[in-house]
């Protein structure tokens, strides 16, 4: 049976094109590339190109740091980590201004340092489901040193105003991260035209391979490195540095910028024809205005259907999708996205997302339609509630 | 730790095949009417348990019959997710045949076991047991109805994990013989809260009677008391007086919550106290200093101060800003 993929903000398929630009290293160009030999110099033009591309592609300057680590936890990681001892631990800088929908990388962080006496504060989403610069600006303080947000948001693919938020922080001259992962390749990203001094993505969220990231740095800000170690990318990442990975990231982001294109309008076009559909079936409800998402995603919710039975069914049928039904879990939190809009409590673990890619064809497109109205039918007609 | 958890993450992969399959076709769901009933000369019987908002509500269907009190015929609806579909349609088929007070005596683990491949492999994995739990329940709640007598008479008295099924005695008897002093122990020991994990804290699954933490510390208290009968008696926060009460949280505040926030330059009043009549209390705090009016405060700090009353005193405490 075909399988189909339409849980692309957990991952996504690895370029064919980004495949054979990594494969010469493994095979011929295995050098580490901090060696004087020739193998060595032989990869460097390599990963300079690669870095022409990652600057190109988010708008850095090149007096500007992108460092290249791991994936984007360690980005994260790297910021509020960073923050701690270079600010927050000695000077009169105290806190950290967060929200309740980031990863759990920026979130576990945070918890980890509140341990530590710093002061977090989790902004949670307004009757919308967003941030607003407007929050933002109420709960910075004289002691905050960090403002941490993300870009898009995974669950809903609902957009912050990262922009607005960003001149928030530099009028009060506190320090600004956004967390990118599922920006890239899905919005124009820009980072010289507003005031952001961090940035993290993850190259497989953008038809990369898995375990390679990196981290924006604006110039003039320091951070001490998470990893110590090694010269590596000039002191501010320790280890030898994944080449293929790095190779293979840098033209993965160069195909994310020519194919953003695409993805406004095909991937979009895919994404509204999905969403029509499933907003036929009565007593649904789908999270964020369209033009405030990222083009791939939609996040519905179906009374009467348990989340995780839904996306059972659907792998049944060979679909992937993805649920935020807390069920799978040890906490029967509810979504705080739906909490947070304010929806009934019985809808809490209905949520289910669906994420395109621009692999995404319109045959799998209808074959999932028909297969989520028949499921829908199934479990409506087993339901208590329905 | 070790070789086997590291790579985590799958939850499907775990279930049986018999949970699948019942997943993909149960056997029983539906609905049985009135019409049913007469037809089968028999006593039409529906239960409903769970809340959705909670994530699974199940309704069992019966028809008792007049002369013998045999199920004759069970079937269900559910809210809820895969394993819990399963669980109950196994539930309603273990039902099937068996007089009411047979009936009743099918536990969570029974169903569990039903639905096993192979006798040494669990059916579904740790987290999802709490499923099964629902099915049993729903089954005294229908005897209930069917006797018309409250459902509290046919629960076993003082459980503490529903998943192991495990009872207060049980959980007592272990941390006294064997000197447990870690909630991890008393899992080790007894099965309790290596499941769903609502029984160790509050702020699990579902609200509990018992939990863990309080039944840990109680117990130590009285075993050290039983140890040196001249240490003060250690009293339980909810029979306190309110001026004991009072007394107690100020030593809390001040052993444990004021350094803390002294290091920020901020500092906590008790403001005021109400108990209702079930031993909840609200606590009314007031910030001092740094705190003060930092909305950073009222969610992170918040937490920290009722977590440490919580674990303490008593889970039955909530704090609050004055």
């Amino acid at each position: 049976m075909e399988r189909i993929f339409l849980d692309n903000n957990a991952t996504t398929l690895v370029d064919p094109g980004v495949r054979d630009a990594m494969e010469p290293f493994y095979s011929q160009m295995y050098g580490n590339p901090n060696s004087l030999h020739s193998f060595g110099i032989e990869v460097r033009p390599y990963l300079h190109r690669a870095m022409e591309q990652l600057y190109a592609g988010i708008g850095a300057a090149d007096e500007d740091d992108i460092i290249i680590n791991s994936c984007a936890t360690e980005g994260n990681n790297t910021v509020i980590m960073g923050m701690y001892f270079s600010l927050l631990k000695d000077t009169r800088k105290k806190s950290i201004v967060t929200t309740e929908l980031e990863h759990p990388s920026i979130r576990a962080a945070c918890r980890f340092l509140e341990q530590h006496g710093v002061k977090v504060t989790y902004l949670c989403p307004n009757v919308d489901g967003l941030i607003t610069a407007e929050m933002v600006r109420e709960k910075i303080t004289d002691t905050t040193a960090l403002v941490s947000v993300m870009w898009a948001n995974n669950e809903t693919g609902q957009i912050l105003p990262i922009e607005e938020i960003g001149e928030v922080c530099r009028e009060r001259g506190v320090y600004m991260h956004t967390d990118a992962v599922q920006a890239i390749g899905k919005l124009p990203i820009d980072v010289s035209s507003f005031p952001v001094d961090f940035l993290t993505f993850s190259a497989h969220k953008f038809h990369g391979p898995k375990g390679i990231g990196g981290l924006y740095m604006r110039k003039g800000v320091r951070l001490p490195p998470l990893l110590h170690g090694g010269e590596q990318m000039g002191g501010h990442r320790a280890g030898t540095v994944d080449v293929p990975g790095f190779v293979g990231m840098g033209y993965a982001m160069e195909l994310a910028t020519k194919n953003l294109e695409y993805e406004q309008s095909h991937v979009r076009g895919l994404r509204d024809k999905l969403e029509d559909a499933l907003l036929k079936i009565k007593d649904v409800l789908v999270v964020g205005e369209r033009v405030m998402r990222t083009p791939n995603t939609v996040f519905i919710s179906i009374r009467g259907v348990e989340g995780e039975a839904l996306i059972w069914d659907l792998n049944q049928a060979g679909i992937a999708a993805s649920t935020g039904s807390a069920c799978a879990s040890e906490s029967l939190e509810a979504s705080p996205i739906l909490t947070a809009i304010g929806a009934d409590k019985e809808l809490a673990h209905t949520g289910v997302r669906f994420s395109l890619s621009r692999f995404t064809t319109e045959a799998e497109i209808d074959y999932t339609i028909e297969v989520v109205k028949k499921t829908v039918v199934r479990l409506r007609s087993m339901s208590t509630s329905y | 730790m070790a070789k086997s958890d590291l790579i985590g993450g799958s939850l499907w992969e775990q279930y049986s095949k018999k949970v699948a399959d019942r997943m993909n076709n149960p056997r029983h769901f539906g609905e049985l009417t009135e019409e049913d009933a007469r037809r089968m000369n028999g006593k039409l019987v529906i239960a409903n348990e769970g809340a959705e908002s909670c994530g699974d509500t199940v309704r069992l269907y019966w028809i008792v019959g007049n002369d013998d009190e045999v199920i004759k015929a069970a079937a269900f609806k559910s809210f809820g997710c895969g394993t819990a579909i399963a669980s109950t349609d196994m539930m309603a088929e273990m039902c099937i045949g068996k007089t009411v007070d047979e009936a009743t005596k099918i536990t969570n683990l029974d169903v569990e076991h039903a639905l096993r491949d192979t006798e040494d492999t669990a059916a579904v994995p740790p987290q999802k047991m709490h499923c099964s739990v629902m099915a049993s329940e729903v089954i005294k709640r229908a005897a209930a109805i069917y006797r018309n007598v409250d459902i509290a008479t046919l629960e076993e008295k003082d459980i503490v994990c529903e998943c192991a099924r495990v009872t207060l005695q049980t959980v007592e008897d272990a941390i006294r013989v064997n000197d447990l002093t870690t909630v991890e122990q008393i899992t080790g020991y007894t099965k309790a809260g290596a499941f769903c994990k609502s029984c160790i804290r509050p702020g699990g699954h579902e609200k509990r009677k018992y939990y863990l933490v309080d039944i840990l510390a109680r117990v130590r208290a009285e075993m050290a008391h039983e140890k040196n009968p001249n240490l003060a008696q250690i009293d339980d926060f909810s029979t306190m007086s309110v001026v004991k009460k009072i007394r107690a949280l100020e030593q809390v505040l001040d052993a444990q919550i004021r350094p803390v926030l002294a290091r920020d330059g901020g500092g906590v009043e008790l403001e005021d106290l109400h108990c209702d009549d079930e031993g909840a209390c609200i606590v009314a705090v007031r910030y001092k200093g740094a705190c003060k009016g930092c909305a950073g405060s009222v969610a992170g700090t918040l937490g920290f101060i009722q977590q440490t009353l919580q674990d303490k005193l008593s889970t039955s405490i909530e704090v609050k800003v004055a």
